[in-house]
């Protein structure tokens, strides 16, 4: 059994890549309502424990609890059914599709079914994704503008609009501040507090740790796939955590 | 009123298929301005007799096209599926059987496509290239390079019968259009379609069996080759092993003049519709006009590098227009 205080807990977590080590046991929970900031150096182990808790493929060894249940995670679609949504920084959106589209990708809203192909209820779907834009306050003039005219920032409001109007009860995201302006980049923390707010738990991502630290709640530091450092953010202080992130 | 008018004008400059709709009408008038016989009634019953062929055929790539695959194989598929059917009746079997068996045989061919392809992680440029050598090569084996005798009992009016000055093989392109559009445009399915040839990994990520979509596609591409094929043998009655080759270019042509995109997730029914009828006007116009039939693959080749163009162009010129 996990423990209950924790939407989801993984322990022990093992991954080898032919023969070479990226996790030697991981431990990482998060909390309900919890945002955590998990930073490290590239390579050290990070992509590939969300990759693990987002479905794309299994641990060699350790387990996983949701909501104090174990679980195989053994696909990302049965991961996103238990409402682990994960945004990842290019792959998040479809550029070439509109707004609307892509909100619903992949659970659109039909009307009549017709064997496994259904048909769209477009007029309800335009009302809807208006209605999740809102929710982050996102104001766009069309759901039917494509992605690829938004700015980076709007994208990720898109993707965190999209994970809080299915009611996501985690939301990994992926470096959701790499290549964004200063400006951008605010707007995107606000974001994440707007998530915390409706009770949503989130892992953010990041070798930023001066994006991390000012929302984050606690933070996990990773280092050469093993976990070094996990602190309430009282606790600590950015000197203490980059000291660890730069030791050898 | 005039920024209304602006914005009317971006909405048509925006639309994946005007370069393509534009090329055709031009080269329309230029043909009719040089032979007027070539909107008489005679002539454009030729067109819509001919354009279904390579129509159905490229309504097929496209779906897969956009999607994020490719089809080489399509014009071996074209003269497969009648060879087998030929040779199914000339086995025995009844004549709407044998059609059917065909059909499936087809649809199989196009599964194995895909199967090769996904399984394997290889591009479909060469799972298909390969394909499109194989089955050429089995049909030319089958028949020993002559043509079977197209089978006397069968009733080809469902296909290709005459209902005034049209046959029924353009309902048929019609319905399939259609029915393509609707797929496309209006449902989850199509939805997936695009968001597998947009970028596979998020499709991946939000739950969207990429796979399944793309190896539908491989099936309907083929299965779509095979009917049109039947369609031509028909027609003609008759079925000739060297039948469909250079089709799969063709096909790819009408497509990309209509606007889709060779790297996928872009693109639409309609375009490739207007795309196939360009082609196929450009081959009918330089006979009405006696220009010499070689003149038909220089065009082709303009029309599909300038209708590019035209697509990137002008719609990087119609996004900067303030509105």
């Amino acid at each position: 059994m996990g423990e209950d205080r924790y939407l989801v807990e993984m322990k022990n977590i093992h991954k080898w890549f032919s023969g070479v080590c990226a996790l030697r046991g991981v431990d990482f929970a998060v909390g309900y309502g919890e945002i955590v900031g998990l930073v490290g150096d590239n390579g050290a182990g990070k992509s590939t424990l969300i990759k693990i808790l987002s479905g794309f493929y299994p641990p060699d060894e350790g387990k996983i609890f949701f909501e104090g249940k174990e679980k195989h995670f053994s696909s990302p679609r049965e991961v996103r059914k238990l409402g682990i949504e994960t945004i990842y920084q290019e792959a998040a959106m479809v550029p070439k599709m509109s707004i609307m589209r892509n909100i619903f990708m992949g659970r659109e809203l039909t009307r009549l079914k017709v064997g496994s192909v259904g048909y769209l209820d477009v007029p309800r779907m335009e009302e809807e994704s208006m209605k999740a834009l809102e929710g982050v306050d996102l104001r766009l003039r069309s759901p039917h503008a494509l992605v690829d005219e938004l700015s980076g920032g709007q994208r990720q409001g898109v993707a965190i609009a999209r994970a809080m109007y299915f009611k996501s009860k985690l939301v990994i995201l992926d470096e959701p501040t790499n290549n964004l302006s200063v400006k951008e980049s605010q707007k995107v923390l606000e974001f994440i507090q707007e998530l915390k707010k409706q009770g949503i738990s989130s892992i953010f991502i990041s070798h930023n740790l001066y994006h991390v630290y000012p929302v984050a709640d606690r933070i996990v530091v990773l280092s050469h796939g093993e976990k070094i450092g996990d602190f309430r953010k009282e606790e600590t202080s950015i000197e203490e955590i980059t000291k660890l992130m730069v030791l050898p | 009123m005039a920024q209304g008018l602006v914005n009317v004008l971006k909405k048509i400059i925006l639309l994946r298929e005007i370069s393509s709709l534009i090329m055709l009408l031009v080269v329309v008038l230029v043909f009719f301005a040089i032979s007027p016989l070539f909107l008489s009634q005679e002539n454009v019953a030729i067109i819509l007799e001919i354009i279904p062929e390579l129509g159905i055929v490229a309504l097929g790539v496209t779906m897969l096209m956009i999607s994020g695959e490719f089809d080489l194989s399509v014009g071996s598929v074209f003269a497969f599926c009648p060879i087998m059917m030929t040779m199914f009746v000339t086995w025995g079997f009844p004549p709407l059987l044998s059609v059917i068996i065909a059909l499936l045989m087809t649809m199989l061919l196009g599964a194995l496509n895909g199967f090769i392809t996904l399984t394997f992680g290889i591009p479909s440029f060469i799972t298909t290239l390969g394909a499109m050598l194989i089955w050429r090569g089995a049909v030319l084996l089958i028949t020993g390079g002559w043509p079977p005798p197209f089978p006397a009992e069968m009733s080809t009016g469902i296909l290709v019968g005459r209902l005034g000055i049209l046959r029924a093989s353009i309902f048929w392109y019609g319905a399939i259009t259609v029915l393509l559009w609707f797929v496309l445009e209006r449902t989850d399915f199509g939805n997936w379609i695009f968001a597998t040839g947009g970028n596979q990994p998020s499709a991946r990520a939000m739950g969207i069996d990429t796979h399944r979509v793309k190896f539908t596609n491989f099936m309907l591409c083929s299965l779509l080759a095979g009917f049109a094929g039947l369609i031509q043998s028909f027609r003609l009655a008759t079925t000739l092993p060297s039948m469909g080759t250079g089709l799969e270019m063709d096909a790819i042509a009408a497509t990309v003049i209509g606007g889709t995109a060779l790297s996928g997730g872009v693109g639409t029914v309609i375009g490739t519709v207007i795309g196939a009828f360009l082609i196929r006007v450009i081959d009918n116009g330089l006979v009405i006009i006696r220009a010499p039939s070689y003149w038909f693959r220089v065009f082709i080749g303009i029309a599909i590098i300038l209708a590019v163009i035209l697509n990137s162009f002008v719609r990087e010129r119609a996004k900067k227009l303030r509105c």
